[in-house]
């Protein structure tokens, strides 16, 4: 009797152990950083939020996975009018949206209302939708959409004709961004119907590789690969994201095993990572840059020779090596190099104090000079230490007799001072949106120097603008790319902005993992994955 | 006793609502509002931001908007939060059961250590294991806790491989929260596994939330107990010829327990306050993470409820406390 039980209980633990095994290979588990605000990428302003719901949408067009390219989504073509003014969307045929979540079953497949639906909740005040949750709609607006959109109408349930109010190129890249996600009108009405409009944004419903199963806040949300998706099959069943704040507990548990993919390790974990057998470590230059901005309506930063001379005074490579510690690369440009146009032709300053001092000298700048250097409060992607720069910036300042008083204050307001144009001198940087290059320069043009506008050093130079303007309105790539090349130029001669680095971004995974491809943008994206 | 209890519940009325204007204004005082801080480095145009502020109520005079949220609070209503747009009182309750579970395990750990070691040490007064003990405990009292937390993690789960890294329970386990409190849930979910995942997943978050409160348990018993053990009454029951183990079991620790029980009570309230850093190590979606969140992100309304239900779990634990120690003693529940 003894025996038996013995016996049992041993295949108990077996079985157990077997059925835990096959879960595992066929769940893929992330060990994301925080929770989602909700499920609508409209709504949002964070990667966490954008991660959390990318697995269940598509797109009119789309970013290639690891890549800025932007490629068809639910659209399967597009024309665009001679004068650059009408895109006509031919959309998928026969593409399903998930069955059976929060009870809701679709009668029909995607067609054209979808895409009316997604663009009018955003931008018209009329919608059912355009108030739920809050409503603010932050990209749609700050990527100038209700300004760039005439109208946006169905020809047929398989056609779309968007017309612009102007020639804008860089609306693909635009519309391939998280916000512009396409979401299903009949959920809508659904919810509408039931009184509960809000769970539309809180129990996703789309047409993406993975459906939607469970949320629970600051623990876990799951999904299931969807069998109808219309772009393959995905290699494995389940995905789990497994919300876990702490970067070291989730390198704990990469380490472990009880996740396959991780967000975010510890600049302090990489070379552990990287020498682990078990795990691999990939690493890209983020889309993104840390400058230093020389506000020109405070004198002396109005001369040229003076903004060239602080160039040439800060230590660049120090920097690098002390703040970024490996994870960084120097910037020459306003672009990382992974952005199409990158400028590779310029020559950055060198670090030179005494030919900075020169300089300084000739520009009729008397020392000592005391100025403001307003740091970083915070940590940001492109920055690690916004503190330590600043403090290494005034050693090296010094040295050319300029006495910089280190300035910060609380993150939003140290912003809003700071586009007022209240500093003299002052770090910030910029993370990437869609890849095109537009999305970077716009950062130093004309229109942005107003006050309060994201041109930190109120550069308005004519040369730049123009041609910030004309490359926008250009369909041939070739001849934007020209445009942009000189647009690098003259800012590196004007200098309105120092250029301190690009932060490189690193993702760990378990060995098991494969195809897994880090994003130019910084997105965790699952769908052609695969797990040995 | 009924009066007592009575006038104890009356005191906590102008404490809590003290602690809500201070909230209320503290977090205002707070530069950036929560618009300005989702908006990160793009900044907003101050047209949108007027429309926005007008939206959520923010550009009411700051007296009016208290006025407003003291009578939503009298109709039951804590507001949405700006994040998730979800009711404030519904993510209290779904994130409660986390942080109450781990409270009540890591209490258990404490005090069924605490209070046996504390009379251990006070009997055995000067020796090695008094020592040694109350040197333990000081270290224990003064240990960082994100410090200990990892090192606990690197050794049981990533070296040892006995105990799970982070989470409430595996993730091949699932089923819809019913209480919310993992043990119960996993029960009754019927998966064979669940419980004792649960449980392995309570372990290291208990000993370390637990472990301050250990520390002070054990300190608070054995300085209690070296008091009483001098009294008269000890000495009497020891004369009479009564057991050691009835002398100090029945006599010494029941009268010694009352600055215990209160000591419990306080560490048991900062607990649920204090989970914060032992949620975030292990990952636990409990309170303590979603208030720090909703400091940095503004949200005033899940800060403001969030403050004032604490508060409000904090004083009923105080006046717990205070009703045990009448029961225990009588010399508080008559005013003596």
């Amino acid at each position: 009797m003894k025996r038996t039980l013995t016996t049992g209980a041993a295949t108990l633990v077996a079985m157990l152990a077997l059925g835990a095994s096959a879960l595992q290979a066929k769940t893929l588990v992330y060990c994301s950083e925080g929770s989602p605000e909700n499920f609508t990428p409209a709504l949002n302003t964070t990667g966490t939020s954008f991660d959390a719901a990318r697995p269940v949408f598509n797109q009119l067009v789309e970013f290639e996975r690891g890549s800025t390219n932007v490629v068809p989504g639910l659209a399967e073509k597009w024309d665009i009018s001679a004068d650059g003014l009408t895109v006509t969307f031919h959309l998928r045929k026969g593409v399903k949206f998930h069955s059976g979540v929060n009870g809701f079953k679709p009668t029909r497949d995607f067609n054209a209302d979808d895409v009316l639906f997604s663009f009018n909740r955003q931008w018209k005040d009329d919608n059912p939708y355009h108030k739920v949750s809050g409503g603010a709609y932050d990209y749609f607006s700050d990527m100038d959409m209700p300004k760039l959109l005439k109208s946006v109408e169905k020809v047929d349930d398989y056609t779309v004709k968007m017309v612009m109010t102007e020639p804008n190129v860089t609306i693909m890249a635009n519309l391939a961004m998280d916000f512009m996600t396409i979401q299903s009108a009949e959920y809508a009405d659904y919810l509408l119907k039931k009184g509960t409009p809000e769970q539309f944004d809180q129990i996703p419903v789309g047409t993406g590789p993975y459906s939607f199963v469970a949320y629970q806040k600051d623990a876990v949300i799951r999904y299931k690969a969807f069998p109808a998706y219309w772009g393959g099959k995905s290699k494995f069943e389940d995905l789990v994201y497994a919300i876990t704040g702490d970067a070291t507990s989730r390198y704990a548990k990469l380490k472990k095993g009880e996740c396959n993919v991780m967000f975010g390790p510890n600049p302090a974990d990489l070379e552990a990572i990287g020498k682990d057998p078990s795990l691999k470590l990939m690493h890209q230059p983020g889309l993104n840059i840390a400058y230093w901005a020389f506000n020109l309506e405070k004198p002396p930063f109005d001369k040229k020779e003076v903004r060239q001379a602080f160039a040439m005074a800060i230590d660049k490579a120090a920097i690098l090596k002390d703040v970024y510690q490996g994870a960084g690369q120097a910037a020459k440009n306003l672009i990382p190099p992974t952005i199409w146009s990158y400028n590779d032709k310029i020559v950055d300053y060198p670090y030179d104090p005494e030919k900075a001092k020169k300089m300084l000298e000739a520009a009729g700048v008397k020392t000592p000079l005391d100025i403001d250097l307003w740091y970083m409060p915070k940590q940001r992607p492109y920055n690690p230490n916004g503190k330590r720069i600043g403090e290494m910036m005034q050693a090296d300042l010094a040295k050319i007799g300029v006495n910089a008083k280190l300035v910060t204050y609380e993150w939003g307001e140290y912003r809003k001072r700071m586009q007022q144009g209240e500093h003299m001198t002052g770090q910030l940087g910029w993370t990437g949106d869609n890849g095109d290059p537009d999305n970077f320069f716009f950062l130093i043009g004309c229109a942005a120097a107003r006050p309060g506008g994201q041109n930190l050093s109120k550069w308005c130079n004519k040369e730049f603008d123009d041609r910030l303007n004309a490359a926008k309105k250009l369909t041939d790539k070739a001849a934007r790319t020209k445009l942009y090349e000189e647009m690098q130029q003259i800012a590196h001669d004007e200098m309105p902005t120092y250029y301190i680095a690009h932060s490189v971004v690193f993702e760990a995974t378990t060995k098991n993992v494969t195809d897994y491809k880090i994003s130019p943008f910084g997105r965790h994206e699952f769908f052609g994955v695969g797990l040995e | 006793m009924l009066s007592f209890v009575l006038r104890r519940i009356a005191l906590t009325v102008p404490t809590l609502f003290a602690l809500s204007f201070l909230t209320f204004v503290a977090i205002r005082l707070v530069p950036g509002d929560p618009i300005e801080v989702r908006r990160g480095e793009r900044g907003i145009s101050p047209e949108r931001l007027e429309f926005f502020r007008h939206e959520l109520g923010l550009d009411q005079p700051v007296w009016k908007q208290f006025l407003d949220y003291v009578w939503g609070l009298l109709h039951g209503d804590f507001g949405v939060s700006i994040i998730s747009q979800d009711s404030v009182l519904k993510e209290f309750l779904t994130l409660f059961p986390a942080t109450l579970e781990l409270s009540l395990f890591a209490m258990a750990f404490a005090v069924l250590l605490g209070v046996p070691f504390g009379v251990l040490a006070a009997v055995k007064r000067g020796s090695v294991f008094d020592h040694g003990l109350m040197g333990v405990a000081l270290f224990g009292y003064s240990m960082p806790v994100f410090w200990w937390g990892l090192l606990l993690v690197l050794f049981f789960s990533v070296t040892l491989d006995l105990t799970p890294v982070s989470g409430r329970i595996d993730l091949i386990y699932y089923f819809e929260p019913v209480t919310g409190l993992m043990t119960i849930d996993s029960l009754l979910s019927d998966q064979s596994g669940a419980f004792a995942s649960a449980i392995m997943h309570l372990i290291l978050p208990a000993i370390v939330l637990g472990t301050i409160p250990l520390a002070a348990i054990a300190r608070m018993t054995r300085s209690s107990m070296l008091e009483v053990l001098e009294e008269d009454y000890v000495r009497t029951a020891r004369a009479k010829g009564l057991s050691p183990f009835r002398v100090i079991g029945l006599h010494a620790l029941r009268n010694a327990l009352i600055p215990v029980v209160t000591t419990i009570g306080l560490q048991g309230g900062t607990m649920l306050a204090g989970a914060v850093l032992t949620e975030t190590i292990f990952a636990w979606p409990g309170v303590g993470h979603w208030l720090i969140e909703s400091i940095f992100r503004r949200d005033y309304p899940a800060l403001q409820g969030g403050v004032l239900l604490i508060s409000t779990l904090l004083v009923l634990v105080n006046m717990a406390v205070d009703i045990l120690n009448a029961v225990i003693n009588p010399r508080i529940r008559h005013g003596r």
